[in-house]
């Protein structure tokens, strides 16, 4: 049978053909995607199982590479961001609004404290919304879906906020250098005020109905443990890597985007199984949910939504119509011809899977001459085969989910 | 307090000479190259010794200078990273454009395993010692490596976006 899925000269061919139990059962091949709906993703796993025991797992990805750092090569700057979208597509805003950090890192621009923090706040919406996928889907997997519709209409209720920042729901391509490209309307901080006080009722449910759950406990405790020392050894970072006990978090080692005037705390687990990871993203939503509070609460007078940067941002459009610097700026602008220092920078920032990192290296060209993007899925992905050795066919699913890879990161 | 950069410099000077240079402070992360053959020691060292505790592998990629000399065509690129003095240091590694290869650090870090497949993968380096170097993005039928430069990303022919129009050369298209 084993000869049908795979080539006689792969490795696992040889095991099965050398390991023979002793009841004369043998060791089987099971294919695990590229199209599963239970792996949430497009990527392969080739599983050794002896029964429904994994003895041996060999991931295969790629399956949507779209070649980004190529593309970003032959891009001016403002055609990039809706390539970081498409990474991790739960949570484009962080990504995008990293994009443009690492950019006015490189151009040494001063955002503004207003625009800091609806940065703040819509990057911890959109990790809510990274969160709230994860958490949900991995109630899925473990055979309750009442948590997941549930859920999922906040989800829907904050895809209505980014509607209102910048037109668009999931793959949004939010902002521009030095801040916004309009300023937030009155409508979205009333969407905003609305989620801040229903949301929290319904997450409140959600964990309970999750968190002294006896069949949720039993699927998730002790599976897929992994400890810190091999969590850090294999690059994990954010929730994954505090569920195992170390408390690294970009926000408050390097402090971006003024993350330094709020006050919250990083939530760590202690295990790094699967339970863990989920109680870390539970009470990561929480201290998202305090953080835009503190925000709101901090706002500064005014209306004040960009840093004032003619060279690198996007003059209104009814002066680009009517006034020809504007039209002249606009120009160069789109096509690339703004001033750019010749450097090498790395900026990184929390995103809703760990540590979202992007090196740029520029020539003073238009484009960037290399740009690298460390995307945290990719990384601690290689873990999965060392983590799912000897765990049952169910509990590979489980463990998968509560990874939350996705595949948009994996392969960029 | 912190880690200075000086410090590091004096540690890693005083064990491997020649090996480590053009120590400097690129706009936002300290930096400094490695000679291709001391890398792995460079990197285990950084990470084992007491005060530096370089402890944490954040990215490992490919960059291709194809208009320098051909012993410096390729870098390889390590960003390392100390959470407990919350210290970045990048180190680069010039290797040559022809026969381009460098020792894994696979081994010392278990994270590097599928970063230096990426890097083969777009730009041929070849990591010696490393367990299962083979593509890891692109399907393993194809010939070439497409982050080098002398791939173009569209057709050539394409006469409608010529950069000379825009007061650029072609050399930074």
């Amino acid at each position: 049978m084993s000869e049908l899925l795979l080539p006689p000269e792969h490795r696992y061919a040889k095991i099965i053909k050398e390991r023979l139990n002793e009841d004369g059962s043998e060791l089987s091949i099971l294919n695990l995607g590229p199209t599963h709906p239970a792996t949430h993703g497009i990527f392969q796993n080739i599983l050794l199982m002896d029964g429904e025991r994994i003895l041996d797992a060999e991931p295969t990805i790629g399956y949507i590479h779209r070649a980004f750092e190529k593309i970003a090569e032959n891009r001016p700057f403002y055609q990039i961001t809706p390539l970081t979208d498409r990474m991790n597509y739960c949570s484009s805003p962080i990504n995008n609004m990293a994009w443009w950090m690492t950019l006015e890192k490189l151009l040494d621009i001063e955002v503004p404290k207003r625009a800091q923090y609806l940065r703040v706040i819509v990057m911890e919406l959109a990790r809510i919304t990274d969160h709230i996928i994860c958490n949900s889907i991995l109630g899925v997997d473990t055979g309750a879906y009442t948590g997941f519709l549930y859920v999922f209409q906040f989800r829907e209720k904050i895809y209505e906020i980014y509607e209102e920042i910048c037109g668009a729901r999931l793959t949004t391509n939010m902002g521009r250098l030095g801040g916004f490209e309009r300023d937030w309307s009155p409508k979205a901080f009333e969407l905003l005020n609305t989620f801040l006080e229903e949301f929290p009722a319904c997450w409140k449910e959600f964990e309970n109905l999750f968190e002294r759950n006896r069949i949720f406990i039993d699927r998730t405790v002790n599976v897929g443990a992994i400890s810190a020392e091999s969590a850090m050894s294999y690059g994990f970072t954010g929730p994954n890597l505090r569920a195992a006990g170390v408390d690294y978090d970009v926000r408050v080692a390097e402090p971006y985007s003024s993350y330094e005037d709020f006050e919250f705390i990083v939530p760590v687990g202690k295990s790094g199984d699967t339970y863990d990871r989920f109680c870390v993203r539970n009470a990561e939503v929480w201290e998202s949910l305090s953080i835009i509070r503190q925000a709101l609460a901090k706002m500064p007078e005014g209306n004040e939504y960009h840093a004032n940067v003619p060279d690198y941002y996007l003059p209104p459009k009814e002066d680009v119509y009517n006034n020809m610097e504007a039209l002249i700026y606009h120009f160069k602008i789109v096509m690339g011809e703004v001033p750019v220092p010749v450097a090498e920078i790395y900026h990184a920032v929390e995103g809703g899977n760990g540590e979202l990192g992007f090196y740029l290296i520029t020539d003073g060209s238009r484009t960037p001459y290399r740009l690298h993007f460390r995307r945290p899925c990719f990384i601690y992905y290689q873990a999965y085969p060392e983590m799912i050795k000897g765990a049952l066919l169910s509990d590979a699913i489980v463990i998968l989910s509560s990874l939350n890879v996705i595949a948009g990161e994996l392969d960029a | 307090m912190a880690l200075e950069n000086t410090q590091i410099q004096d540690k890693v000077t005083e064990t491997f000479g020649e090996s480590v240079m053009h120590f400097r402070q690129e706009k936002d992360i300290f930096t400094f190259e490695v000679s291709a053959d001391k890398i792995t020691s460079v990197i285990l060292f950084l990470k084992n010794e007491e005060t530096l505790n370089f402890h944490f592998l954040t990215d490992v990629c490919g960059i291709h200078y194809p208009d320098s000399n051909v012993n410096e065509q390729f870098a390889v690129v390590y960003h390392l990273h100390n959470w407990i003095e919350n210290k970045r240091i990048r180190i680069k590694s010039f290797i040559n454009g022809e026969t381009p290869e460098i020792k894994t650090i696979s081994n010392i870090f278990l994270s590097a395993n599928w970063m230096e497949r990426e890097t083969y993968d777009f730009y041929g380096i070849n990591f010696i010692g490393h367990p299962q170097l083979k593509r890891i993005l692109n399907m393993d039928e194809m010939i070439s490596f497409p982050m080098r430069k002398e791939f173009p990303l569209e057709d050539s022919g394409r006469t409608d976006k010529d950069d000379r129009f825009f007061g650029r050369t072609p050399s930074n298209c």
